[in-house]
This record gives C-alpha cells, structure tokens and sequence, in this order.
C-alpha cells in the first residue's frame, strides 16, 4: 500500500498567481466556467466546483487608510480537502466516491450516477454537479455530464509517480505535495516560524488545532494567516450526520410539546 | 539599455535571477516582479525566507507589495526623486562603499571646470541648443580630453555602444583626485548635483512620507558594504518614461555607491518584459544596431567606407577596441564568399540609416502614406502600442498588411471591428489595406533559444509540428527570402545586389523547415577555411577568417555538436553547466568588483572571484568578467591600446577606463546625470527647476496626439498603465486561451475609494476614462489597494490601467493604449505610459455591440 498523499497550502508563500488553477484545468482537461468580471478583487471564477478544482481566493482586508497604510491582501489557493471523514464519499449511495490506495478521494466518473447527494455532504461547498450554467464549454471531452466532479489529487499523475499539476506549476512552493507525515511535521515547523516573526499563523486541518471536528485531519491543509472565514473556510465544518443529533432532538421536543398540546386541547374540551 | 550600458558597460542585467537568493536586501521598484516575473520571484521568496529584506516601491499596491516585508507608494513619474535623495543621503551620511568607489567609478575623476550642472542652469546642463533640441557634450569630458568620434552631434538618437562608453582622447590615464575632494571631480559634482534631493522634497514631490524614505535609505544603508550586499529589481515600470534610461542610470549610480555591482546578492536585475526580449535587442529588432550592440551604419556620421566605420566606431582603450573584429566577422556571416576584402566584405550593402526609424516615426509615415506596405510578427499594434487609434489609422493606409500570429487578432482585424468602425467615425469601404493573416506556430512548435532577463541562452525543442498551414519564423522567413532571391535573380540593382549577396544557405529538414541549430551555430561563429566552430569571441578575425553572426553570444556551440544552450546541469552555486550566459557563460557581470583592487574578496561572506598568485590567474564560482591572467597589480599603460590601457583593478572592462561611471560624459543625450524631469503630463508641477520637463524629450506633433498640460483641471489624475499576471502583454497570447480569458474576463479600471466617491461610482460600475487622445470605457474596481497621496499642497490620486484587452478574442475590453500619448525619451525612444494624466466619470460610450 502506497502512503497517505496530501498537499499542505502555505498562504505565506502565495503570490496569487493562479498558475495551480490553469495547471488544475490544463492537465484535467477542464473548460472554463464563463467569462464574467465579478468585480472581486483579482478573482473572477468565484469559487471550487464541477470545472475548477483549484481556486484562488483575494481577500482585500480594510486598512487604516491615508497615506502610508497598507491593505492586508490574502490569498489562498483552495482545493478537495481529502477528508479523513469525508462527508461526500459517505453520502455517496453507488459507490462511486471511492479512497484510494494514497488515501485520497476519489469520484469514479463511469460509476456516479449524478444522484448530487455528495453535493450537500460536503462541509466546504466543493463537489458540485455538471450541470449547464452560463455558456457552453470550449474544449472537448468535459462539461455537462450531470455527475459530480472535484480535485482527484491528480490521481492519474500519482499513478505514474508524478506530483499533482498543481503542486508542480506553483512557483513560489505555497503548495507542496507529499507524504502526509511529512507534511505534518513540515506544517508544525513552519507556524513555529511564522508565530516567530509575530504572524497570526496556524495549520488549518489539524484536528488538534481544532477546527476540523468530524471530518478529522484534512488530506490537503492549509497554513492560513487569518481567521477561516476570511479565506471563505468554515470555522466549524460539520458533516451531515452530525446535524443529526440535534434534528432528532428538535424533533423529539416537537413530538412532547405537540403531545402536550393535544393533551391541552383534549383536557381542555373536557371542561 | 543605455540606461545601464551607458554607466556600466553593457546593456543587460547585471546578475541572475538565482543570485537574488545571496541577497541581504532587496528592492523593487518600476516593477510588479510577483504578478509579471512569478517564477523569477520564487527567489525573492526564497531570499525573504532566508531573512533578506524586501522593500516594494510602486505607485500601486499590488501582489509584489503583499508579499514584501515595506510597501512604499511613490507617484508615478517622481522616481527620480527618491533614487536622487537616496544618493543623497548615502553620501550625506557617508554609508556608501568609499574604498569601493574610489577605486572602482570615475567619482576620482576630474571633469572639465567649464561644466554646468543643472543646479547652475535651473534644469539644464551645459551646452543646449534649444534650436536644435540636443545637447553639445563637450563640457561634459573628462578634464583634458576631447570625444574621438561623434558627441551626439544630431537629433538623431541613434549610438552605438562603442560610441557611448569609448572614443576618450587625451593624456592617459585622465587627471583625477583620489581624495575626492576637488570640486570638479565627479564625486563633488554629484553631492551638488543632488544636495536639494531631500526626505522633504521626496515628501512632496512623491507623496512618500519622509519616515518612509528615511526607512528605504537606512536599509539599504545597513545592507550594503564589504559583509552585505543590496539588489535592485525593475521593469518597465522604470523604463517607460520620458526619463526611463536615465531612471534606471540613478540606480546604477546608487549601486556604484553602494558597492553592489559585480558582487554575489547584489546587482540590478532587469526584469524582461515577456519570453526573449533581452534575446531580441542582443540579435535586435531594433532599427538602429547591428547583432551584438554594433552601430547601424547611417549617413550623419563618418560611416561611407568600411575604413571609415571602423575608425569612427572603434575606441581606443576599452574592450570596444576589438570591434573590427566583430563588425568583419558579422560581413562574413552575413555576405559569405561574397564578402572579400576586395570589396570591403560588402558593407556598402548594408542599409544606412538617414532618419528616426523608430516604431511612432513608421507608423507616423505609413498614417502619411509613406509606407505601403508592412509585416507584422509577434505583436499587436493596433491595442498594443501607444496612442492605437492613431495606430489603427495608419494600418488602414497601407496597400498591403501582412500578420502572422496565432489568432486573428486586432492588427489583422482592425477593418472590420475597431471602435471607430463600431462609432460610425470609420466605415469598412474605405479601408483599401489588403490584409494577409497568415497562421504562426507557437513555441512548443518549433526549435530555437530564449535569451531571457539574466541573458541566458537556453534551447527549446519543437516537440509537435505546427497545425495545418502554421509555420515558424524560420521557415517563413527563409522561404521568404529564398522566393524573393529568385524572383531578382539576374537583376543587378543595388536593391536586388542586397538580396542575392546574402549567404542564404541553410540546411532544410525534410519538410524544407531550416534547421535552427545551423542557424545557431553561424551566430557563434566558424573560421572560413575549414568551417570549425570558435571557441569564444576573442577568436573573432577582422581579417575575413572568421565569421559570427553575433560576437557577443560566441562560445554557445564552442564545437560541432557541442550546443551548450542545450546543456542543463544544475548546483547550488551559479550553476555554469545550465544553459550558456553572453558574455562567455559570466553570469555575474563586472565580477572582477566582487574582490578589493589587489584581487582579495571584500569580505568571506561575499567572495565570488579572486586572484590564486600561484596558478597566476583569476579563480572562483564564477567566470571571470576580466582578462583571466591579468594580475591586479597590473598598470595601465599610458599608451596602451584596448585592455592594455586599464589597469588589473578596472573591472568594468567595457568602458573607456574601466571604471564604472558615475558620471556619462558621453552616451545619455539629455545630461551625464539623471535629473527629475515631471512627465509631459503630470498633475503636478516640478519644484526643483524652472525646466519641468525633459528638454529634449520626442514628441509628434499631430491632432490625435495633444498633450494635457501640466495640473489641467480637465485631466485631474495619474494614470499608469500595467500587466497582470493571467495575461500576456497586449493579450494576442492570452484572450484566445479559455483558462486565461475566464480569470481577468475585461478591462478595468483601478481606482481609490475616495475617487470613486467623487465621482458617484460604486465597484462594477462602467466608467469612462478619457485622455486628449481618446476616451475608453471600463469597469471600475474600487480598491484600497489604490490610495490618493499629498503631493504639495495638492491631494493626487492614480488610475490603475491593465491594457491587455482589446476588441477581438474569447474576452473583450477597451485598450488602455488607447489614452497613451505618442512621446519618447531622447535615448531609446521609448514612450511614458506609466505616467500620464487622465479623467475618469461615470458611464459608458455608444457603440455598436
């Protein structure tokens, strides 16, 4: 069995280049999404999903303003987290959603039947159907065909021992593809780093950080510079199952208290 | 690149990319190195993460000032200002190299007592001609000498290296003050010339606060001696201005003051605009050199005769002495058999320049009818170059327009759906220029080189044959070439001699493409009789036994079958076995700096070359930049002709002697100090002379290209125009491309929430930007990356302009060069788009969809 693959996102490193993102949708072959200027900072993709698999996030923070003040701008290559837990592959009912032996997930795309119920499963918005919206794609071979798709971790580069197109356009090593171990440890050095020249660093994907809650450790972690949701990652993701608990809870109560009121009613036509 | 050929020697980047990681500091400005140069910033980040400090100095706050450790917001078109108060301060506060410059920099040397300076003359130097718009140099000598050769002597901007930086005659070596303090040595001119080059007049002529300055001046200051060393990193951020050559010469002169050329980490990285253009001025596109840097012979100087060439062109002292051999060499490479001594190796084939042939002054005369007929390669001009309606004007006076590319792009385009034609101001019929569109293969399609930024020759293999009818550049041209020979053949006109006495024979692969390898193995050069590869330049002949296609790239395929562009051996060090760097594989030029005048590095931490007295000869981790046996306690003799006539401690080879030069006496037509001029159009006024603009700046008079004058009310704000990232230059490349179209989908503009605010726009609102040339339509990106500055009493705020869009391609959007006035600097004639005036309102401009 080949070892646990991963990527491990350093935001220090990022200079927002999108080179991951055009070398995500060169090597999968994957059309562009649309041609609309969003007026999003330097971001025109808008987030993940069927046909970007990697996206870069800008985070034009306030500054103080007036001559002098810097605007704090992040940026943050996103992608498949490869959860330990992973809310799409457990929702996923034909099996198609499958973890490979470099402990990634996978969507096979000959086994999905496009049933989308990986879609909500996912607790950061990443797998998403193939449906037509806005205009038709240009290349051949992709687009449209109704079933789920996200990141494979190049799955298909792994195989023949290559890293992810992604880790090998990025200039400045932001992302770095490796052995999950080995990425940890790297991980742990680097905010040590970061904390010493006074950054609000931290490794997103580290249930001991917290944060990850049932999806446990991410296959693809993050260091980021800034809280979550600044870079449009949930503070708290929460698997489906997890909602669980409190539904059947809220529906326990609902049960008493319509009982209870049944009981009022009843008592009450008695009088 | 007078900018820093003229000061140091040649015209390329003094250092590599890979030595910005030996960097204890270093600076950007005039460029956005993360967006426009990502891989080449891998070893910024590198550096940063090492501990090097990073300093980005740009009117906008970009992704470059995201990731440096100080961001300073200049306005655009003050550079000059900063880099002079740097000088200042470096000198005031005594923190430059001193043993450095005094052994290495003209700063010893005494300049001719009747020199003014612009202190003296509000903004000019001495010898104007306002009549003739130039400048008489003679003032401008080192003390006891007279030019040999011309002294920028016309309009005319031609000059070739040769001429720059040689052609001093008098006593030898000329008379100097190795104390510094006569007040007619360089040094005492410089500390006046700068004096009122204060944090104060950078707070008010930048718009940079003067605890900002003071920070920039005290890094570099810390940064810089015989233990550390400070780069400097720039773009076209730098070059395009009226003063573009003479703000890249402030930092030249910065960094001989500070100790930084020739060392490990230090250095002026010139950062390339896209793939090869360092390759296209070494093998030049240009109009006005020859391969190599040589003159374009032309009819205002002593250029007739072969004789008279090389006697016009040829130094002295300096290793430009050896130009004959290089100029015969290029005949033999270019005549073949033909060119025989007999008939002076056929240079009265070679055309000779009688005006500015320049990119504006071309397509000013195809816009008169002029010129009839054109090729257009590897560019756009119809968005691409400055003031594009004008452009597009003038392609549609042609007779014939061929364009190769890869897309039906705008310039093949232009008849059909230019904004003129969509306003109704131009209809179809009228345009008579037979367009021909003709397929061109990209790079993966072909063999060739790149000579990139750190003038690195690498070798690129076709690894598909072009689509259907697409050809490369050497197949078209050859083909070209070939059909036209024999249409002329037998014609003895001097036009069809030009044609039929080239040596046109190249070996063609099966399908007739030429075999580019042959062509590479010409430009290093082969002796005639046997047809053996040379070994380097110094084998060059002037006496027709050699011949080389350009000196300055010889040595890149030494031997038959040894193609050292194609060679890829890596280390930790300057990694000489990765491709081959002109000159001679040196990859850190003036290198013989790196070590003290008797050959000893300055410091263990910052060793790159030294002397080994027991081997006799110059050892290290790089090739030496100097004679490698030349010991440093060598004289110079007074009489000496080349290299004999500098010293074992004048390490800056190509200047007259081997120094590097503080001060031009020759070589820069608009002063031998750079001075702040404001741009042609400016919000602002100039506070530091009466003169407030380059006096012998170019400009066109014509009624599409009006100027704003100086703080017009009705142009109220800076406009700069840049790149980013997701697309290639004028977007000929890169708006056809799916996955780059979808990431920056159209034109926008830039602008301060404060403006946006007083003009009653909100983020994506259409705005529309107009200039005396033009007026375009934008989406506004209302940003606090983008902040007004106090300059003076007055508030400035800049527009940020992208200008990759056009009207064609799978995205679509105004050209910002529309707006770009056609003006040049007097050296190189570029033009000023990084700094120009503009008004912005809200709305949007009726044309047909």
């Amino acid at each position: 069995m080949a070892t646990s693959k991963g990527f491990l996102t350093d935001t220090s490193l990022c200079i927002g280049c999108k080179a991951c993102e055009v070398a995500c949708k060169q090597w999968n072959q994957l059309p562009m999404d649309g041609v609309e200027w969003l007026g999003t900072s330097y971001d025109n993709t808008h987030s993940l999903g069927a046909t970007t698999w990697r996206h870069v996030t800008f985070a034009e923070l306030p500054g103080s303003g007036g001559a002098g003040a810097q605007t704090n701008w992040l940026m943050m290559s996103d992608v498949c987290k490869h959860c330990t837990h992973a809310g799409c592959l457990e929702a996923c009912p034909t099996g198609a959603i499958m973890r490979t032996e470099f402990d990634t997930v996978v969507i096979q795309q000959d086994v999905c039947n496009g049933c989308g119920y990986c879609v909500p499963s996912c607790p950061f918005g990443v797998v998403e159907l193939d449906v037509a919206h806005g205009p038709a794609p240009t290349l051949a071979g992709a687009g449209h065909d109704g079933k789920a798709h996200k990141c494979t971790l190049c799955y298909d580069r792994l195989q023949d021992g290559l890293e992810p197109a992604c880790a090998k356009a990025c200039p400045t090593d932001s992302i770095i593809f490796g052995d999950q171990d080995d990425l940890w440890a790297h991980a742990e050095k680097r905010v040590a780093e970061l904390q010493g020249k006074g950054l609000n660093a931290y490794h997103y994907g580290d249930e001991q950080v917290g944060g990850t809650e049932g999806v446990g450790r991410l296959g693809a972690s993050f260091i980021l510079l800034d809280e979550p949701h600044k870079y449009n990652l949930p503070e708290h993701p929460i698997l489906p199952q997890d909602h669980t608990f409190p539904g059947l809870a809220t529906m326990a109560a609902a049960a008493v208290g319509l009982a209870g009121a049944i009981a009022w009613a009843l008592m009450g036509s008695e009088e | 690149m007078p900018g820093l050929g003229a000061r140091l020697g040649r015209g390329g980047a003094t250092t590599a990319e890979n030595d910005l990681g030996n960097a204890d500091c270093i600076v950007i400005m005039g460029s956005n190195m993360a967006e426009n140069h990502p891989v080449c910033f891998r070893y910024v980040v590198k550096a940063r993460e090492q501990g090097a400090r990073i300093i980005h100095i740009d009117p906008r706050f970009s992704r470059t000032s995201a990731l440096a450790d100080h961001y300073v917001r200049i306005r655009p078109g003050s550079d000059i200002v900063f880099l002079g108060a740097l000088i200042n301060y470096v000198i005031g506060n005594e923190t430059y190299f001193k043993e450095y410059v005094q052994a290495y920099t003209n700063a010893t040397t005494l300049i001719d007592p009747a020199f003014q300076d612009t202190e003296d003359l509000d903004g000019l130097f001495s010898g104007y001609m306002p009549e003739e718009h130039r400048y008489n140099a003679e003032t401008w000598q080192y003390r006891g000498t007279t030019r040999q050769g011309p002294v920028m002597h016309r309009q005319f901007s031609s000059m070739s290296y040769s001429q720059r930086l040689g052609g001093i005659e008098g006593s030898w070596p000329p008379p100097s003050d190795p104390t510094m303090q006569d007040p007619h040595c360089v040094f005492q001119i410089i500390k006046r010339h700068y004096a009122r080059y204060t944090a104060e007049m950078v707070e008010e002529v930048c718009g940079v606060p003067r605890e900002e300055f003071l920070a920039v001046a005290r890094a570099i200051s810390e940064n810089s001696g015989r233990e550390r060393t400070t780069a400097w990193c720039y773009a076209v951020g730098w070059t395009q201005h009226t003063t573009g050559p003479q703000v890249i010469g402030a930092c030249a002169l910065l960094q001989l003051l500070m100790g930084n050329i020739g060392r490990p980490g230090g250095g002026i990285l010139a950062l390339r605009g896209h793939a090869s253009i360092q390759g296209s001025t070494d093998i030049p596109t240009l109009y006005d050199i020859l391969p190599g840097y040589l003159a374009m012979p032309n009819t205002f100087d002593r250029h007739e005769t072969l004789q008279e060439y090389l006697e016009t062109e040829t130094p002295t002292t300096g290793y430009w002495h050896n130009l004959p051999t290089y100029m015969v060499s290029l005949l033999k490479a270019y005549y073949g058999d033909r060119a025989t001594a007999e008939n002076d190796y056929c240079y009265d084939l070679l055309p000779k320049l009688s005006a500015d042939y320049s990119t504006f002054p071309m397509f000013l005369a195809a816009r008169d009818g002029l010129i009839k007929g054109m090729f257009v390669m590897g560019q756009n001009p119809a968005v691409g170059n400055m003031d594009s309606g004008l452009m597009r004007e003038a392609l549609g006076k042609l007779d014939w327009l061929v364009v190769r590319d890869l897309f039906e792009i705008e310039s093949a385009g232009f008849w059909k759906d230019s904004p003129e034609v969509r306003s109704g101001a131009v209809k179809t019929e009228d345009i008579k220029t037979e367009v021909f569109l003709m397929p061109a293969a990209i790079v993966a399609e072909k063999d060739g080189t790149f000579t990139n930024t750190q003038r690195l020759i690498q070798w690129h293999d076709a690894t598909v044959r072009p689509p259907g009818d697409a050809t490369t550049e050497p197949w078209f041209i050859y083909h070209l070439g070939r059909r036209l020979r024999e249409m002329y053949a037998g014609d003895d006109s001097p036009a069809a001699r030009q044609l039929l006495s080239l040596d046109w024979e190249y070996p063609l692969d099966e399908e007739g493409e030429p075999v580019v390898e042959a062509i590479l193995k010409e430009i290093n050069g082969y002796t005639v009789a046997d047809r053996k590869q040379l070994p380097g330049f110094a084998a060059c002949k002037d006496d027709g036994s050699t011949a080389c296609g350009c000196w300055i790239y010889s040595g890149v395929y030494p031997e038959e079958g040894r193609n050292l562009a194609r060679s890829r051996v890596s280390d930790a060090g300057y990694s000489l076995g990765w491709g081959f760097a002109w000159p001679a594989n040196r990859r850190i030029l003036y290198n013989r700096a790196s070590a003290d005048p008797e050959g000893r590095p300055w410091s263990e931490r910052k060793k790159l070359i030294w002397w080994d007295a027991e081997q006799g000869r110059w050892v290290g981790n790089d090739v030496p930049d100097f004679p490698v046996d030349k010991a440093p306690g060598t004289p110079a003799d007074p009489n000496g002709k080349g290299l004999a006539a500098q010293s074992g401690a004048d390490p800056f080879i190509m200047t007259a002697d081997g120094r590097g030069w503080l001060f031009t006496p020759s070589g820069m037509r608009d002063g031998p100090l750079p001075t702040h001029y404001e741009p042609l159009e400016s919000p602002a006024g100039n506070p530091l002379y009466q003169q407030a603009t380059n006096p012998l700046a170019k400009y066109w008079p014509r009624r599409e290209n009006r100027l704003a004058r100086h703080g017009d009310p009705n142009y109220p704000y800076a406009v700069t125009t840049y790149r980013l990232t997701e697309h290639h230059t004028a977007g000929g490349m890169s708006r056809w491309v799916p996955w780059l179209a979808e990431l920056q989908p159209t034109f926008f503009a830039e602008i301060s929430p404060r403006l946006a605010a007083e003009i009653g726009v909100k983020n994506g609102d259409w705005v529309i930007v107009s200039s005396p040339r033009n007026e375009i339509e934008a989406r506004a990106l209302v940003t606090e990356r983008m902040q007004p500055q106090r300059v003076g009493k007055r508030t400035v705020e800049t527009v940020g302009l992208p200008y990759h869009w056009g009207y064609s391609g799978i995205v679509k959007g105004d050209a910002a060069n529309d707006l770009v006035p056609l003006v040049g600097d007097p050296n190189v004639s570029i033009e000023e788009a990084k700094a120009f005036t503009c008004n912005v309102r809200k709305g949007r401009l009726e044309r047909k969809p």
